[in-house]
């Protein structure tokens, strides 16, 4: 028998010398389980680069959390039933009255659920803020070149993002069975109806029977309970996930490249600001639901097919492509025994299609345009990009005049004009405004990277007026320091020699060969792309800036020490000993 | 993530940019108060306990006014339970926030660190090895080589999916079907629960109309009598029945002076004294209308305001809609009640593929 692996003491210490931190023990029980430690070693000290506008995505996310949350509070009072009772809770004005079974939980929550009300709020205010954030976390990251390569793909599914929270949005208010949110659902069935060929059969299928029917609440329900928070959870997840795997864009500044990313820890210092933002962004929601009244259903009743409240809108989000729907001219055409509603396929069914398409390509058609194949990493400001910059602008500006028609009604109250002449003057200016847009944005942007330019050649102005002994007034200016001046040049030159874009090389410098039919439009995009922008000097421009500069200031220097700061004539101090203020 | 140190493509090239001032590293790092001050130190450390303390309160708070505020108390015009909860949760809630973010900016470590990034692609080895797999996979099954498997495989997959979508035809019934089998008055897009004799009755009152009833200018939201007396023994339509014949049987009834009416072809006796009814159902996407306009007799839709000549057939005067709104013909019973002649001649409602 083999006994040199028996144990040859009595002792009672184990063979483990030193016993573990508690915590120690914790980890290393899990760690003999899951094997995090090879995962967290590389993550726990991520670095997060620090900017404001990188916050604008961590409050759409924060906002789903709270969605979740307040949402499961609703499910547990919520029915999605449009079975009729008549209501008998605490809200006098409608007692008695017959209610779908959702409406009178509804009313329930609203005023005999403690805290039912703030949930209610919460949830429809956090949505509003999800949404919103997402748009404007969209706009940051087209604007900032976030979205070029390798992060097109997180850009179509935060794309996706956006647009299934439209959807929950659309479902979850259209839940509680109001005369408000019935009237969307009765429009949703208009459209639906429009499809051609399969509309009456999908609006039979979806509303199991004819309009109203009593499935479209209990179906809504499900699928904005569980199917679409489905979807939105694990893009979301996918959309972090990436952004782990590709680390975070960052400025460029002093010691930031495109080969490293330099920021707080994730542990602590990330954890702690990210982990304190979802109690101030949850904070702030509370604080709204507490406040600021939203979707007061009780007022608007209950939802009856032959009734109508004037100024009748859907949320902010959805009002788009209603204001297309608004000012879309009455077109129907009835052939061969059928009708096809242009009136209302055009805007609602096509248009929101084709924009969403649109924007989720946006990253695809950009680097097809610049035929750019290289990593980025450090963001760029919105004017060194014009054309990019005025792209965006205009879909905004496209976007905003959708919207505002889809309040027309509103303006023409509150405006005391003709809903008749606002309705034809958008059908115009959600054509050319976009194109307004464009022009004035790119060409502001270029301005813009002028006026950069001459801050980097003369200097930055000082704010101090220099009087020539002719009489002559200038103002000072002084050079940039070295940080500034290395910021403001931290930028590629686009492919333009003498303001021709060079349509041979791409931006490795490869030559493109000149086949496909598109070619010839793609060099017209490129020349748009690029013609026109302002590039940064070159070394012997900023040579001959400096060089001047430094001439200006040897004529100055002969005005220093006379002190110009307002007080030589009124006797508040002396000023003999005064220099010039350098800043 | 691959370790490996094949290059980031990121490199810019040449021609397309320069280094006109070199980068000037990372920036010196400053101490802050806190770091070198002990007293500054415990004063943030007693800033930052003392919001967690805050914090604190306003939770006991929160379950205080849970219990003791009552659900019908006001304050300011606000419900007062809303407030005291809404307040308590949001400075219980935004305390810890702030708490947590004054902690990490005052007194963790405020260094900025470095890390590389790597390229998102994995490594040309990588890559080479997993192809080979890959083909080796490929080859070893033999999908390549065996196109009868493979379509036919492609072939059932493509087609499962239909197991999914077929049982989805019993969602609902669909209009031929409803219409066919007439389970309730006026099943189907093309039919309402109006008939021949129906009263004209006042909506949510159900009151039959007598023309004298009527002034110039009025309207009239009005229903078919089915909805109050169309049930199978006399008695009101409920539920599905009832929300299903509103939606499609609501109708407005007014009253203009006789020869302000343009009457459409063949619809000369469809009004009564001037009194002329029509679908209150917009034939855009199908929001009941009621904003009329007397001096001009027109009708325009809250929700897209499209805009109907009540006096001229309900012609569409301006708006999305491209169809005048159905009319119902009137007469008056042997009683002096106004009833429509018959139902809708066409389909009430927002357009569909086979309304023709």
């Amino acid at each position: 028998m083999d006994t040199t692996k028996v144990a040859n003491t009595n002792g009672t210490e184990p063979a483990i010398a030193a016993k573990p931190s508690r915590a120690g023990a914790v980890a290393s029980w899990a760690d003999d389980r899951l094997g995090l430690a090879t995962m967290a070693k590389k993550n726990l000290r991520k670095v997060f680069p620090d900017h404001w506008s990188f916050m604008l995505g961590e409050i759409a996310l924060w906002s789903f959390v709270v969605l979740l949350l307040t949402g499961v509070f609703l499910t547990l009072w919520f029915t999605p039933s449009m079975g009729e009772v008549q209501y008998n809770g605490s809200y006098e004005q409608l007692r008695g009255i017959q209610m779908s079974e959702a409406y009178a939980s509804s009313l329930k929550i609203s005023f005999d659920v403690r805290g039912g009300l703030l949930m209610r709020q919460m949830h429809h205010w956090s949505a509003m803020l999800f949404v919103a954030s997402m748009m404007v976390h969209l706009l940051r990251v087209w604007f900032t070149g976030a979205f070029r390569k390798p992060r097109e793909l997180n850009w179509v599914i935060g794309c996706l993002l956006l647009l299934l929270g439209t959807l929950e949005g659309f479902t979850g208010y259209s839940l509680p069975d109001d005369l408000l949110s019935g009237t969307g659902i009765r429009a949703a069935d208009g459209f639906i109806k429009a499809s051609p060929v399969v509309g009456t059969y999908m609006s039979f299928l979806l509303f199991g029977g004819e309009f109203p029917g009593e499935s479209i609440i209990p179906r809504l329900y499900i699928i904005h309970v569980l199917l679409i928070p489905g979807l939105l959870l694990a893009l979301v997840g996918a959309h972090m996930l990436l952004l782990v795997y590709h680390k975070h864009t960052q400025w460029p500044g002093p010691g930031r490249t495109e080969k490293n990313v330099v920021g707080f820890p994730m542990l602590p210092v990330y954890a702690a600001k990210a982990g304190g933002f979802f109690f101030i962004v949850f904070g702030v929601t509370a604080l709204m639901g507490a406040l600021l009244s939203i979707n007061p259903v009780w007022k608007y009743g209950p939802y009856d097919p032959s009734k109508v409240t004037a100024g009748s809108q859907p949320d902010w989000y959805m009002g788009w492509p209603d204001g297309a729907l608004r000012i879309m001219p009455g077109i129907e055409t009835h052939i061969w025994g059928v009708t096809i509603s242009w009136n209302v396929m055009l805007p609602i069914l096509i248009l929101p299609v084709v924009a969403f398409t649109v924007l989720l390509l946006l990253p695809f058609i950009d680097a097809w345009v610049t035929g750019d194949k290289r990593d980025h990493h450090l963001l760029y400001r919105p004017r060194n990009a014009p054309t990019r910059s005025a792209v965006m602008v205009a879909l905004m500006t496209m976007y905003g005049l959708f919207w505002a028609a889809g309040g027309n009604d509103i303006i023409a109250i509150r405006l005391h004009a003709s809903i008749n002449q606002i309705t034809y003057f958008l059908r115009a200016a959600v054509i050319v405004g976009p194109v307004i847009a464009f022009l004035v944005t790119r060409r502001w942007c270029i301005s813009l990277q002028r006026k950069d330019n001459e801050t980097l050649l003369h200097g930055y102005e000082t704010g101090i007026i220099m009087r020539s002994p002719e009489g002559g007034y200038t103002e000072r200016h002084l050079p940039l320091d070295a940080t500034r001046a290395y910021v403001l040049t931290a930028r590629d030159r686009d492919p333009v020699v003498d303001g021709e874009v060079q349509h041979e090389v791409d931006g490795n410098g490869v030559p493109t060969p000149h086949t496909g039919r598109l070619s010839g439009v793609r060099n017209r995009l490129r020349t748009l792309m690029w013609s026109d922008n302002v590039q940064k000097p070159t070394a012997e421009e900023l040579d001959a800036g400096h060089h001047h500069a430094e001439h200006e200031h040897e004529l100055q220097t002969a005005l220093d020490g006379h002190a110009a700061d307002g007080h030589q004539f009124d006797g508040h101090h002396l000023v003999e000993d005064e220099g010039l203020r350098h800043h | 993530m691959s370790d490996d140190a094949h290059e980031l493509d990121t490199v810019p090239d040449a021609t397309v940019t320069d280094d006109l001032y070199a980068n000037p590293g990372l920036a010196e790092h400053h101490w802050r108060p806190t770091d070198v001050d002990p007293k500054m130190e415990k004063r943030a450390e007693r800033q930052v306990a003392t919001l967690f303390g805050l914090s604190t309160i306003c939770t006991i708070l929160f379950v205080v006014s849970y219990f003791t505020v009552d659900k019908t108390d006001t304050f300011a015009g606000l419900g007062a339970q809303n407030l005291t909860l809404g307040l308590t949760l949001a400075g219980a809630l935004l305390f810890i926030g702030i708490g947590v973010i004054q902690w990490a900016r005052k007194l963790m470590a405020d260094l900025e660190i470095v890390e590389s990034r790597h390229p998102a692609s994995s490594s040309e080895a990588d890559r080479a090895a997993t192809l080979e797999s890959l083909d080796q996979g490929i080859a070893e099954s033999g999908i390549g080589r065996r196109p009868l498997v493979r379509n036919s495989l492609l072939g059932a997959v493509g087609l499962v999916g239909v197991t999914a979508v077929v049982p989805l035809w019993d969602l609902g019934p669909t209009n031929a079907k409803v219409t066919k089998e007439q389970p309730y008055p006026g099943a189907g897009l093309e039919n309402t629960i109006w008939a021949p004799g129906m009263r004209v009755v006042r909506d949510v009152v159900g009151t039959p109309i007598r023309p004298g009833d009527l002034q110039i200018g009025d309207l009239v939201n009005a229903e078919p009598e089915g909805l109050f007396n169309g049930g199978p023994d006399g008695e009101p339509l409920e539920g599905v029945a009832l929300q299903v014949g509103k939606s499609k049987g609501a109708v407005v009834v007014v009253r203009m002076e006789p020869e302000e009416i343009i009457p459409g072809k063949g619809r000369e006796n469809w009004s009564v004294d001037g009194i002329i009814c029509y679908s209150k159902i917009c034939t855009h996407v199908g929001c009941p209308i009621s904003l009329y306009e007397r001096t001009t007799h027109h009708l325009l839709c809250p929700c897209h305001q499209s805009t109907f000549d009540l006096a001229d057939s309900a012609r569409v005067v301006f708006g999305p809609a491209a169809r005048p709104l159905p009319q119902l013909p009137l007469q008056v019973d042997a009683d002096g009640y106004l009833v429509a002649q018959r139902d809708f001649d066409e389909p009430v409602g927002p357009s569909f593929w086979e309304r023709g």
